[in-house]
């Protein structure tokens, strides 16, 4: 063994996702302190560009492979394939970005390499030469104190959670070429294509997010068009409260979130709940329209560095959390905050 | 068809936790069916409905997830073990991973296993691939539809939800799965089945039953804490209209240098 780390640089077609460099930023810090070097690795479609790059920001050796079987994601073939590297590296600590392909990969390479996976964590130590790991547990209500009694320890970091390394761009290298390790016919799956691709900004990256409630419904100045039944009103109004809030979000750059009372009812996708059944966030500014802050949609933001709550109940609980507070009608203050914003930031 | 259906006791996710001298308590709340579980006992079932077949509901766990696994069966599922075993308290997920696995092999034939895509209580979400690749299945996470399944030839077609969007993966069967919310509401429990489901007898198999030697644990965490206090002094806008009171937030969010 040597005291080397790893990182998996996740990417999509030639760009490393944010949470990527990010996890490059916790490698970096954990190989200072261990004193054994960092090498990266990147699979797929464009990883070599991806590899080339990871040497700006302070890896000594990095590695890719683009090979035709490895275009599309499938876990198998590139758990394999990190497995190989991390075989020949012995490298004491892997890390993942948390991103689906980062989570997956990593508890399937603690298989192949006979170790264990400290998944999502949000601060890494070295303590007698062993990484100790804090983690978010029970949806963020407490943290723990994680180790990893075998060798690679592997971990995988929460997005937002660890700094981005600045690049330099003096700093380069030559990424080795790695051989695809899984012939294709050991392959059972095949991606047919994509249905449909996500729109907007990503509420796992983003630094600003505006989320709306139950309460998005409730504007009794709407007029829902004729022959709408009641729930059909109920969600054309919740819709026009999410066109509303998402012009406030389109202003300041942000994405928009919802809790579990708006997507159950029916007013926006999944893919926007916060909470402890949706995304855990922590951006830099989360404003809440109309959301009451029950527990579980506390668990999903409340590591956000400033809360901002409209509610019209001056007693939500979301105002405990709250640096800011209004307590109106988000009708009227959310149309003229994004007026507000739109000037000051000359929009 | 031959499913699978992994789940685990939690406690609701509407408990508070405490910390008691480093170790976490959750006082009187209720210990329920893990809510992403449900989605997978709902994939599962509306497979068997389209196929034919039978659903195995597998759970590692004490005495007291018994009441977890009856939530399985009362929503629909046709049988259930329980795997407990002195020797696997204080388990980490790729020993639970160990004994799925095998535990999926003794249950036999099995053409697809269905996983939450994580438990809300240590929220590690890595037992499922890790089973996958124990048992050397392929891995589909966070399926969001099941869009076609073809039970003689062996094969599904999933879409599945990356950060890029939504890849349609084909694969052969067996194979692991686990289900995203984007699939639907789970059923509730009819009557009857409820009544059934407290009937039902609910086998333990222990590590000697599934002809395996206590997998070793890796991954520990001895030591809990509550996260930093967030000292947060509220501070409520007021003014003359909604503009007024918009145009101070503003002010007020500008200066706190988040944008």
């Amino acid at each position: 063994m040597s005291n080397k780390v790893l990182v998996y640089v996740d990417q999509f077609k030639g760009a490393a996702l944010p949470a990527s460099l990010e996890a490059v930023g916790a490698a970096l810090d954990l190989a200072k302190k261990l004193g054994g070097g960092l090498a990266a690795l990147a699979v797929g479609e464009g990883a070599g560009d991806v590899a080339g790059q990871a040497f700006q920001y302070g890896v000594s050796d990095a590695f890719y492979s683009d090979d035709p079987s490895l275009a599309e994601y499938r876990p198998e073939p590139y758990t394999a394939l990190l497995a190989k590297v991390a075989k020949e590296l012995s490298p004491v600590v892997i890390l993942f970005p948390t991103t689906t392909r980062g989570r997956e990969m990593a508890a399937m390479s603690a298989i192949d390499l006979n170790t264990g996976v400290m998944p999502d964590v949000t601060a890494l130590d070295v303590e007698d030469g062993k990484v100790v790991a804090i983690r978010p547990v029970y949806a963020g209500k407490l943290l723990s104190k994680t180790y990893c009694d075998a060798l690679p320890q592997i971990a995988t970091t929460r997005g937002r959670a660890f700094k981005k390394p600045e690049p330099d761009a003096a700093l380069s290298g030559t990424p080795v070429r790695v051989e695809a390790v899984t012939p294709d016919s050991d392959i059972h799956t095949k991606v047919l294509g994509y249905v449909q691709a996500e729109g907007g900004v990503s509420l796992g990256d983003a630094n600003v997010i505006v989320s709306g409630g139950r309460g998005v419904s409730n504007n009794p100045a709407l007029t829902p068009p004729p022959g709408l039944d009641d729930k059909q009103a109920e969600i054309w109004r919740a819709q026009q409260g999410f066109l509303m809030i998402g012009e406030l979000a389109s202003v300041l750059g942000a994405a928009v979130g919802a809790s579990r009372a708006a997507v159950d009812a029916g007013y926006i996708p999944y893919a926007h709940q916060v909470g402890q059944t949706g995304k855990v966030v922590a951006p830099d500014l989360y404003i809440a329209c109309g959301i009451s802050g029950a527990i579980q949609h506390q668990a999903g933001m409340r590591s956000s560095k400033v809360i901002v709550a409209v509610n019209k109940d001056a007693e939500a609980p979301i105002f405990k959390l709250a640096r800011f507070g209004v307590v109106g009608d988000l009708y009227s203050i959310v149309p003229a905050l994004t007026e507000a914003f739109r000037k000051r930031l000359g929009k | 068809m031959n499913i699978v259906v992994c789940i685990k006791q939690v406690p609701d996710s509407a408990a508070r936790m405490v910390v008691e001298g480093g170790q976490v308590s959750w006082g009187d709340a209720p210990l329920v069916l893990n809510p992403w579980d449900e989605y997978a006992v709902e994939v599962a079932l509306r497979q068997k409905e389209a196929y034919g077949g039978t659903v195995t509901v597998l759970s590692v766990g004490g005495e007291s997830a018994k009441e977890a696994i009856i939530a399985a069966l009362a929503m629909g599922c046709d049988q259930a073990y329980l795997i407990t075993d002195p020797a696997l308290a204080g388990s980490d997920s790729r020993a639970v991973a160990h004994v799925l696995a095998a535990a999926i092999r003794k249950v036999g034939d099995v053409d697809l296993a269905c996983f939450g895509k994580q438990a809300i209580d240590a929220d590690m979400g890595v037992t499922a691939p890790m089973t996958a690749r124990l048992l050397g299945w392929p891995m589909l996470s966070l399926v969001s539809v099941v869009q076609a399944l073809d039970p003689a030839g062996k094969t599904i077609r999933i879409e599945r939800s990356i950060e890029e969007g939504r890849q349609v993966v084909e694969s052969k069967l067996p194979a692991v799965i686990t289900v995203s919310k984007d699939v639907g509401e789970p059923r509730y429990p009819s009557f009857m089945g409820i009544r059934k489901a407290r009937r039902a007898e609910i086998p333990a198999w222990s590590l000697a039953d599934l002809g395996i030697a206590a997998p070793a644990t890796v991954v520990r965490w001895p030591e809990v804490i509550n996260p930093p206090v967030r000292e947060v002094v509220t501070e409520i806008i007021t003014g003359s209209s909604p503009q007024d009171i918009a145009d101070k937030l503003a002010e007020k969010i500008l200066a706190e240098k988040v944008l």
